[in-house]
């Protein structure tokens, strides 16, 4: 256990010097999504809506941070593998070395993790400032730790099916950017016909935000959305181990 | 001497597409091997199957006693690998990449710290070792990558192409650094299309063709069995036609038999792409 833990920080230490060379771009470009959003529906859109008896400002900070635990923590780690896969070649020195195939899925989607977690945090503290009304619990954190997680698993999972810069744009545009507006990060999907929602539920996107908004805002907590996150993630890893098994074949 | 590899009927399909069928190979420990061939040989689906990144369709390849399909950890930790392609982290410093290889294989800090600068010095680096590795010459990268994969003192190196790319000087270089390292105890499996590097470099040759071992030997031995000289005729200016003998003198008794009018007579010591030629009736380059 000692020792796969340690793989997995050897694994995450190339891709922490790297970050650590290009923080400042790095940062910098995944604030500007989330922070467009904030001024183009929290201030422009929503100003004097109230959505389930809370300023549409303090509803949609969390849906916000929801996203950018997905986005950052998705790209991070499938911008970086990918690289590894098809520009510096490298990723093949990790299956040659004596570190585990679990050891180096999870060290890879750590790198996700770190990243989603500065930018997601960056956007939590903005909106604290902004709306007065969100608390910090330790439950966010968990909730948010954890989306980043899940979300990073899934960049590496897709970064290791997806062979080509070209598939990698496509599924940005057909999969994510849907996400990025549907999954209630935006509006409560308790608005939405039975059959939208139950479509919506599928992705685990709409698990995040819903369990993150729950806890930033003292609502009851949704524990099923939060266990369904926890399942997506044992899927994606799982589906990292298949990938990497059958890569070799 | 050991047989440090030994493969057997090692069959690799992609799909339809068969690169490499039957392969029996046994390499010792301690020589430098070449493997010659043109491209699309088979050459790096070898090394890729030797090196646990591909499995065989069938047959099995054994290193240093161990299965590379059933054991690959075990093999893991006795194989360096260079690949044919440079798989360095670029936005790195020579340094942070060696670093990242040691902590992959388990060595701890001070050993860590210790075999870097070893190594640095031995490949002739220690100047560039805080370089970015995209800032450094072709050559200077291959050293990069060869000594990226020498940190846990591998038992056998293999090196896909390792000068492909580089001048002549940082050819000759590259040897030199390969020859040191087999003197020092490290077995060398190394592809090449260069017929000059197997014969300077290699103690035992093996030469692949669309998949099939064609022929296996010194090349010294891979020659005498052809005939040490060759004869080449010029016909009619255009058709270059080759014939061996097992030496000059015998080479000189067939010209005596030529026409005068034979047109352009070449007498020369045969070498490993006539091997080729004649096994193959096309040039390792490509025709
Ligand atoms: N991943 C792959 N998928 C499909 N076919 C492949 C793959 N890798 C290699 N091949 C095919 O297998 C055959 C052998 O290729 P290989 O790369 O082993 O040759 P090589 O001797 O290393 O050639 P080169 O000198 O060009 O490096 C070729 O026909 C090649 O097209
Ligand atoms: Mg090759």
């Amino acid at each position: 256990m000692l020792n796969a833990l340690k793989d997995v920080y050897s694994v995450l230490w190339v891709d922490l010097r790297n970050l650590r060379r290009h923080w400042r771009s790095t940062l910098a470009t995944s604030l500007v999504q989330p922070i467009l959003y904030l001024v183009a529906f929290g201030y422009g859109l929503g100003g004097g809506i109230n959505v389930g008896g809370v300023s549409y400002l303090a509803f949609v900070i969390p849906g916000i941070v929801a996203l950018t635990s997905f986005s950052a923590s998705f790209n991070g780690a499938a911008s970086k593998l990918q690289v590894d896969r098809f520009f510096y070649k490298s990723f093949d020195e990790f299956l040659m070395s004596p570190v585990s195939l679990y050891s180096i899925v999870v060290g890879k989607a750590l790198i996700g993790v770190v990243r989603g977690l500065i930018s997601s945090g960056a956007i939590l503290l903005v909106g604290f400032i902004l709306s007065p009304t969100l608390m910090v619990n330790p439950l966010l954190l968990l909730v948010l730790f954890t989306s980043c997680f899940v979300f990073a698993l899934f960049g590496v999972l897709i970064a290791l099916v997806i062979n080509s810069h070209q598939g990698m744009s496509t599924f940005s545009n057909l999969v994510m950017l849907p996400m990025t507006f549907l999954c209630g990060t935006f509006f409560s999907l308790s608005q939405l016909p039975e059959a939208a929602k139950a479509m919506l539920y599928v992705l685990p996107l709409t698990h995040s935000s819903e369990s993150v908004r729950a806890a930033a805002l003292g609502q009851p907590f949704p524990w099923l959305s939060f266990l369904a996150l926890l399942g997506f993630g044992i899927g994606f890893f799982i589906g990292c181990i298949v990938a990497l098994k059958k890569a070799s074949v | 001497m050991g047989e440090f590899i030994v493969t057997e009927k090692l069959t690799k399909f992609y799909g339809t597409v068969q690169a490499v069928q039957d392969l029996d190979l046994q390499i010792h420990s301690g020589e430098i091997f070449g493997f010659l061939g043109p491209n699309g040989a088979g050459k790096t689906t070898t090394i890729r199957v030797m090196t646990t990144l591909t499995k065989p369709t069938s047959g099995s390849v054994r290193i240093n006693g161990f299965d590379v399909v059933n054991e690959p950890d075990k093999v893991k930790n006795v194989i360096g690998v260079v690949q044919q392609h440079l798989s360095l982290d670029r936005d790195l410093t020579v340094r942070e990449n060696m670093e990242f290889h040691a902590r992959l294989h388990h060595l701890g800090a001070a050993e860590r710290k210790k075999r870097i600068s070893e190594l640095l010095e031995y490949v002739e680096l220690a100047d560039c070792a805080n370089r970015m590795v995209d800032t450094l010459s072709g050559g200077m990268k291959k050293r990069a990558a060869i000594v990226c994969s020498l940190l846990h003192e591998p038992k056998v190196l293999f090196l896909d192409e390792p000068t492909v790319g580089l001048d002549a000087q940082g050819r000759r270089r590259l040897w030199d650094l390969v020859r040191r390292l087999n003197l020092d105890g490290t077995t060398i499996f190394l592809t090449t299309h260069y017929i000059e590097e197997a014969e300077a470099l290699c103690h035992r040759v093996g030469i692949m063709h669309h998949g099939h071992l064609i022929a296996l030997d010194t090349p010294e031995a891979l020659r005498k069995k052809l005939g040490a000289v060759a004869v080449e005729t010029l016909v009619d200016n255009k058709e270059t036609r080759y014939r061996f003998f097992a030496d000059r003198a015998a080479a000189a008794r067939y010209v005596q038999t030529l026409p005068p009018n034979a047109g352009t007579v070449i007498i020369r010591d045969s070498n490993l792409e006539d091997v080729f030629v004649e096994q193959t009736g096309e040039k390792v380059g490509g025709a």
